[in-house]
């Protein structure tokens, strides 16, 4: 059956009994110790999602929703309970705020498809900054031309910061929905997320965040930031993929028309009409991804075991050791320098395409990436083919940014 | 050299090198040892897809045997197409469309490389097979 964990809380982080919790840490490769710094693309899991998914499939597999029998219902709770965790971990007033979906990007195009359908109209607009990922771009763009709106971007300056400067004049009539990113993926710049909420709220425009990597770094509170719709995925939370949670404010879920039909979406169905399920049933279509979502919640657990505060202090150390070492390297850029940045450090070195140092730093067993990160429209902006991208977990520490640093300078000798 | 024998050379100055960074040390050496494409031809026609960093290649016809020119701006990858061009540049179209090329699989470049760098490669060489048959149809064609 599925556990019950205790919090505890410690003030201070044992990064090395946490890497004990990574099976997958302890890993070789090319004969080397796995340096992993890829975290933004996806995480490693801990043994208790691990275990979680074991559980599911060995002791309690049923369909969700449906039976009458035990094991449906264990499962059942077993679900639900991962969705109050979920809750829990956002600060969501209701737990049916929180939908669950295949990930962040499924999140976005719900947003985009169900608001869109809604609301937008010819001549109507839809305000993104300039850092997004393309999962925070292209459904946009996909509902603008069907709608025949149009998409407007925040500038961004040579630092990676957004110009908020010139927010309140974009914040015009026409902007329906304003969708900005809590953390560039590419660059690590952390948006005033509060601030552009604040400001959209005043010309009563709602915002939807990107959340996918800030959740594992930052606390999320979206009543304190009073965000319309946040969305982010599980397996950047040390999670399994496949599943992730879109949160919404009820009132604007009970605006919107639901996005894909079937299953656990409809109160009853007739050939002459079909009446809809509540919250938060009626955007979830078809049999979910029943173990991922159950081990989310175990993910989840995790989170709140270590305490994301001590994740986020943690992290900033790590974070500014790493810019400070690479700073040693003086054939090495930076690829984004704001001032407020987590998670994410993009450079080049030299003249060397990233694919080059990428290729190089994997030979010596480590793990970043190199290319435009889902962000062309940003790389366009710098006017560069790509980066090399190292980006930070809480599992992660300074002997590996050593590590990385001593593979960068490898690679300046084999390159120049 | 024939097509073959080309491919043995290169197999033999692997099997110099025991450690992976020396062999890329050589590949990059032969990257910037490249004859390069002449900057006009550095054309999107000219770019084969397939390659995440960009490549470019092209061929001239002269007297029976196709001459391909090269770029790309990642180093390792230069060094790549500068192996295949090696072995390929110089022939006639009908040697280029039959050869077998297996100087890859030998010095195990296959299994070190990125899946996208071998996916690269892999398109590389198709296109320069396609440029073979190509030419080999207008022979017997002409215009």
């Amino acid at each position: 059956m599925p556990a019950n964990f205790i919090f505890e809380t410690s003030a201070q982080l044992d990064i090395q009994k946490i890497r004990a919790d990574f099976p997958l840490l302890a890993t070789q490769v090319y004969g080397k110790p796995l340096v992993y710094l890829d975290n933004a693309a996806t995480t490693q899991k801990p043994e208790l999602v691990l275990r979680a998914i074991q559980d599911y499939y060995t002791q309690y597999n049923s369909n969700v929703h449906r039976g009458v029998h035990y094991l449906s219902q264990v499962a059942t709770t077993a679900y639900e309970d991962a969705r109050t965790k979920v809750a829990a971990f956002i600060n969501a007033k209701h737990t049916h705020e929180v939908i669950f979906t295949r990930g962040t990007t499924d999140g976005i195009n719900l947003v985009a498809n169900c608001f869109g359908r809604k609301f937008l109209k010819a001549g109507d607009s839809i305000l993104i900054s300039a850092i997004e990922h393309h999962s925070n771009i292209v459904p946009w763009q996909m509902i603008c031309e069907e709608r025949g709106a149009t998409l407007k971007v925040i500038p961004v300056n040579e630092k990676g910061e957004l110009i908020l400067e010139e927010l309140d004049e974009l914040l015009d009539d026409t902007v329906k929905l304003v969708a900005v990113t809590y953390i560039s993926n590419t660059l690590g710049t952390i948006n005033p997320v509060k601030e552009i909420i604040t400001r959209a709220h005043q010309q009563d425009i709602p915002v939807l965040v990107d959340a996918a990597q800030a959740a594992p770094h930052l606390p999320l509170d979206v009543q304190e930031l009073d965000v319309d719709f946040l969305a982010f995925s599980s397996h950047k939370m040390y999670g399994p993929t496949g599943i992730g949670a879109l949160y919404g404010k009820e009132a604007w879920l009970n605006q919107l028309p639901p996005y894909q039909g079937g299953g656990d979406m409809i109160k009853s169905v007739s050939f002459k009409k079909t009446t809809y399920n509540e919250l938060p049933f009626k955007f979830e279509a078809g049999t979910p991804s029943i173990a991922e979502g159950i081990a989310f919640g175990a993910a989840i657990d995790y989170l709140q075991i270590l305490g994301i505060p001590n994740i986020q202090e943690a992290e900033s150390q790590l974070y500014a050791y790493a810019v400070d070492a690479l700073q040693t390297i003086d054939e090495l850029r930076f690829i984004g320098e704001a001032k407020h940045r987590a998670a994410s450090i993009s450079f080049l070195v030299g003249d060397a395409h990233p694919f080059d140092v990428g290729e190089i730093l994997d030979k010596q067993g480590i793990a970043v990436r190199t290319g435009h990160h889902c962000t062309e429209p940003i790389m366009q902006y710098f006017n560069i083919p790509g980066t090399v991208r190292a980006s930070i977990a809480i599992y992660n520490t300074t002997e590996e940014i050593d590590k990385l640093v001593a593979g960068i300078k490898k690679a300046v000798t084999l390159l120049s | 050299m024939t097509i073959e024998e080309r491919q043995d050379q290169i197999i033999e100055d692997f099997e110099l090198f025991d450690d992976w960074m020396d062999k890329y040390e050589y590949i990059i050496q032969l990257g910037k040892d490249l004859p390069l494409i002449d900057e006009k031809y550095k054309t999107d026609e000219n770019l084969i897809k397939g390659c995440q960093s960009k490549v470019w290649l092209h061929a001239d016809y002269e007297n029976g045997k196709l001459i391909f020119t090269a770029d790309s701006d990642a180093i390792i990858t230069k060094g790549l197409v500068s192996m295949v061009v090696q072995v390929l540049s110089g022939h006639t179209p009908q040697e280029i469309a039959e050869a077998n090329i297996y100087f890859i699989n030998e010095i195990g470049l296959q299994n070190h490389l990125s899946p996208t760098r071998s996916n690269g490669l892999l398109s590389m060489l198709k296109q320069i097979k396609l440029y073979a048959l190509a030419y080999q149809t207008q022979a017997f064609n002409p215009s």
